[in-house]
């Protein structure tokens, strides 16, 4: 009689998926990460009324076209998520690399920001406000770098077929990086 | 099959044009320059939206109550945090004594 251990990746004590258990957790300890960094801003922000003169230089169209951009990508991954559970892999390709296509918007857009700002003198070092803002917000952008690279890396398995439940598990970690920004946005945009 | 492929999809499609609604009204408040209503409207809806993103993208309204206890863990951590700094950050002064290291942090920003 042959004996088999349970792989990590297919016992579930929770009875819930091992991978989507696994992103969960992810996202446990990024709440933690960006939870602190929040925390400290908030802090620093409600002492220093100095610092809302600081924000009213942050551009808040390119703000909010960021936000308009990641809701509509997360629209997309929702419903590459919703043609997986259809089985329906080219439709999922497609709305994996809408997704991807909006984390490519939004990337040019702080692009557009980051240059503008450095170039009237609000680099990192500027003063503590800037700091908080280039340290959240490029934190922030690498999540989005990091969630493209995932989903790119996907899509090509999606498309053959292979492994579509992974289609939930990015959804579920892109989301998360929607939500951070729907904090970030009215922090650092819309609190003048 | 788990639970969430037995359950019917909500219409995204719906939602997403609920939460450009939400997008719009936390853009508008805050222009009428009003203190209270940019608090609600920038960072209630904020969370309004935190939470329909997450409950109907995420299917955390259908997901297993483990996860949401992880979740609240982290969020807990996060204001344990606040509270914990709260003290030393916003009071600088108080009855016989001062937070030098935050008037000197005061000083040099303004710089």
């Amino acid at each position: 009689m042959s004996f088999h251990p349970p792989l990590a990746t297919s016992r579930s004590m929770t009875g819930i998926p091992t991978g989507r258990l696994a992103v969960w957790w992810i996202i446990a300890s990024e709440i933690v990460i960006f939870g602190g960094l929040i925390a400290s801003y908030l802090l620093f922000r409600l002492h220093y009324s100095e610092w809302a003169e600081y924000a009213s230089h942050t551009n808040t169209v390119a703000g909010a076209v960021n936000t308009f951009v990641l809701l509509t990508s997360s629209l997309f991954i929702v419903l590459a998520h919703q043609a997986a559970i259809e089985k329906n892999k080219e439709k999922a390709f497609r709305f994996i690399w809408f997704t991807i296509g909006g984390g490519g918007v939004f990337l040019l857009v702080k692009a557009y920001e980051y240059t503008t700002e450095i170039a009237h003198g609000y680099t990192l070092f500027a003063n503590n406000f800037w700091g908080f803002y280039y340290l959240a917000t490029g934190l922030h952008g690498l999540h989005v770098i990091a969630g493209m690279i995932i989903m790119g890396i996907i899509s090509f398995d999606v498309k053959k077929g292979v492994k579509l439940e992974r289609v939930e598990y990015i959804g579920v970690y892109w989301h998360f990086v929607d939500i951070v920004w729907l904090f970030l946005f009215p922090l650092f945009y819309i609190a003048k | 099959m788990n639970k969430e492929q037995t359950h019917s999809h909500p219409n995204y499609v719906k939602i997403y044009f609920i939460l450009l609604g939400l997008f719009v009204v936390s853009i508008v408040g805050p222009l009428i320059g009003i203190k209270w209503v940019t608090l609600i409207t920038a960072f209630g809806i904020a969370l309004v939206k935190a939470v329909m993103v997450g409950a109907y993208f995420m299917h955390l309204n259908i997901e297993k109550r483990f996860i949401r206890y992880i979740l609240y863990t982290a969020l807990l951590f996060m204001i344990l945090l606040f509270a914990g700094l709260a003290p030393d950050i916003l009071k600088s002064e108080g009855n016989n004594w001062v937070n030098v290291s935050t008037v000197n942090t005061a000083t040099i920003d303004q710089h």
